[in-house]
């Protein structure tokens, strides 16, 4: 009987030993890998990466993933401890919905805060169920006003809503053409039939006669559309001075190449938030049908190194240095300097952080952000038109790298 | 608004996509003027017969005009075997599970492509996609003037196939009287599975036809499919110059309401044609009375 138990015992005092020294190093070891570079901070990266807008999302994920890489190289987090930002990338599907499902399982995974969203409808569905939990949700791209005039406390857009988008664009566009002697009377819009070509076509009808412009029709579109030979006939019938384009970026190069097909050559292409006037994918693969079209969009800060050296990284990797690209990479940066600030990742510290904000590290023209109900106040669209093989900068003069082109000479 | 520089480009261009529709309407009407069913997984087959011209080009780099050699006699010999092994059997000689076997196989080829590509849509750059043939009245893009001259091409072919060919022969007796055709030693079971091998068949045709100028997408063929059935019955049931008149008269409609009443609403004639014909014309222009 002592020998059953003295076995016993021996194998129990083996098991425990086993068990203690594993605690123990468990133990040891948690603290030293904090010290070395501190616990992960979850960051929801929602993007549409398939679906419809899937080359927009996944350039959107570009810009927010490299932003993060560079942030973990350079240490982390240092108010944390040097804590790693950790990327939940979440699919939107290009729906509302996908995008809804997203920012649930990024809260259940208790994410500090969401970056991201793209478009319009997305934004205000995904901002909203973050809204429930109290969680930050940074706006990429999202242009429509009520993103931000909803009261949600958790919202906040970078970039430029959709009533500042089309009143500085409307205000380049006289000055553009008043420097020109006033060469375009007349205008034609082809804009596509959901929430953004509809919108935007509808304001630029009741701005446009009021600063001296007539538009002489107005054409919309469902996306996707396959053909626009008709549009094109259309434009050619009527004769505008001025084109302008409100479509995504397959409908805008479409329309584009086959006005240039149908030789329909008007004066100017003036497009806002054209989905493809400001698109080094664009000018590269169909650089005659790009040539002279302008745009008023976001854009970089072409006097900004940094800036510069994001365009260079994202083409050595041969890709384009499209504006999701440089948006959400400014988005992230903006959000780490709130974690830095908040010195936590904890959300009511968060939100309190970034309504603070007074960042300036970002690549756009838009001066340190500051934030009133969720909308940075300095964020603003410019214009660019392409040039030879290159997308300049033309207006405002402060940040231009090249002078307007209008009227486009004769071919 | 009505001067001619812009109305005949606007019915050139219709009828340039007429012909293909018309492509689509063919097969779909030669497998119900002789099987008598309607075939639901006509739009699914196009859809992967684009699928399958997008990656000859994407991965093989074969030109989808190229493409259209190889993919045809494969689609032919996928649709006999679809027939002869799966809808045949399935049907045990109902016309009603017909219908729903190739309803299920149109869920199945949709899904199977949605799981295995993503809802992605995905076009092709080709050079001459954006040539033009100038015709002094008119520019018309040079893929749908192929396109068109194809279509008429394996029209009279079809034409020729089923009037002069012994299988054509069969295909007609089939048709019009199927016990009668039985009786004289025609094998029913083959005569289904090539008409719907040809059916298929010219599905392939006009999946390469598309490519070029359009973009490819799990659900790319319920839009033709549509289209497709409201011109086979315009074009009489069967009728396979039926299919081909129809197919021209609709795209003509079709871009004649895209310009007078906008791009969102260019489709709305065709379903009110449709509408028209059933109510006064059942049997289609082309078609025998029932």
């Amino acid at each position: 009987m002592s020998h059953w138990s003295a076995r016993i015992t021996r194998r129990k005092l083996l098991q425990t030993t086993a068990v203690g020294v594993a605690a123990a190093t468990g133990v040891v070891n948690a603290p030293s890998v904090l010290r070395a570079q501190g616990s992960a901070v979850k960051l929801g990266v929602l993007h549409p990466v398939s679906g419809a807008l899937s080359y927009s999302g996944q350039q959107g994920r570009l810009g927010a993933t490299i932003a993060i890489d560079e942030i973990n190289a350079a240490g982390g987090i240092k108010a944390l401890g040097g804590a790693r930002i950790e990327a939940m990338l979440g699919d939107a599907q290009s729906t509302p919905e996908g995008g809804n499902a997203e920012v649930e399982k990024m809260n259940a995974a208790a994410v500090a805060a969401i970056v991201g969203g793209y478009s319009s409808s997305i934004c205000l569905t995904a901002s909203q169920t973050a809204a429930r939990y109290d969680l930050p949700y940074l706006v990429d791209v999202g242009v429509a006003d009520n993103i931000v005039t909803r009261g949600l406390k958790n919202t906040f857009r970078f970039g430029p809503g959709f009533g500042v988008i089309a009143k500085t664009a409307l205000d380049n566009l006289v000055t553009i053409n008043d420097q020109a002697g006033k060469p375009a009377k007349t205008v034609m819009i082809v804009h596509e039939d959901s929430l953004f070509g509809s919108g935007l076509a509808k304001l630029l009808n009741a701005q446009l006669p009021e600063r001296g412009f007539q538009v002489l029709e107005t054409i919309p579109h469902p996306t996707p559309t396959r053909d626009f030979n008709n549009v094109a006939l259309k434009i050619k019938t009527q004769n505008p001075d001025l084109v302008i384009p409100a479509d995504y970026y397959n409908e805008y190069v479409l329309l584009a190449r086959t006005m240039q097909q149908q030789r329909v050559r008007p004066k100017g292409i003036y497009s806002v938030l054209g989905g493809a006037a400001s698109s080094y994918k664009f000018v590269k693969e169909f650089p005659e049908a790009a040539q002279y079209i302008m745009d008023c969009n976001h854009w970089f800060d072409p006097r900004n190194p940094k800036a510069l050296a994001l365009k260079k990284k994202v083409e050595d990797r041969g890709e384009f240095y499209t504006y999701e690209v440089f948006m959400n990479y400014s988005c992230i940066l903006l959000v780490a300097d709130a974690l830095e600030r908040a010195g936590s990742a904890q959300r009511a510290k968060m939100i309190a952080a970034l309504e603070s904000s007074t960042f300036a590290g970002h690549v756009m023209p838009y001066g340190p952000t500051k934030f009133v109900d969720g909308q940075n106040q300095g964020a603003a669209p410019v214009n660019t038109q392409v040039l030879g093989n290159d997308i300049q900068l033309i207006f405002p003069q402060t940040f231009a790298t090249a002078k307007p082109v209008f009227p486009v000479p004769p071919a | 608004m009505l001067s001619l520089t812009i109305l005949v480009p606007a019915i050139l261009n219709g009828l340039l996509t007429g012909a293909v529709y018309g492509l689509v309407a063919l097969g779909l009407t030669l497998i119900y003027g002789v099987l008598h069913i309607i075939n639901f997984a006509h739009g699914a087959l196009l859809t992967a017969a684009m699928f399958a011209a997008f990656f000859a080009h994407r991965l093989l780099g074969l030109d989808p005009y190229l493409a259209a050699v190889v993919l045809t006699p494969m689609f032919f010999v996928l649709g006999y075997c679809l027939q002869r092994f799966v809808i045949g059997p399935a049907a045990h000689g109902e016309d009603r599970n017909v219908l729903l076997v190739t309803l299920g196989l149109a869920v199945v080829i949709e899904n199977m492509l949605l799981y295995a590509f993503g809802a992605d849509t995905r076009t092709i750059n080709l050079d001459y996609a954006f040539r033009i043939v100038d015709l002094g009245i008119a520019f018309l893009a040079l893929p749908r003037v192929v396109g068109f001259g194809v279509v008429l091409a394996v029209t009279l072919l079809l034409w020729l196939v089923l009037s002069l060919t012994d299988t054509g022969k069969a295909i007609r007796a089939v048709a019009k009287e199927k016990l009668g055709a039985q009786l004289s030693g025609i094998d029913v079971a083959h005569i289904y599975a090539v008409t719907f091998a040809l059916g298929t068949a010219c599905l392939a045709v006009a999946a390469c036809l598309l490519v070029p100028t359009y973009y490819v997408n799990p659900h790319i063929g319920n839009a033709f499919v549509l289209v497709a059935f409201t011109i086979v019955v315009l074009g009489g049931m069967g009728s396979v110059t039926g299919a081909l008149v129809a197919g021209l008269f609709v795209g003509v409609v079709e871009s004649l309401c895209g310009f007078y009443l906008g791009e969102s609403l260019g489709q709305i004639g065709i379903f009110v044609m449709f509408i028209l014909v059933l109510l006064f014309r059942p049997s289609g222009l082309f078609g025998e009375r029932a």
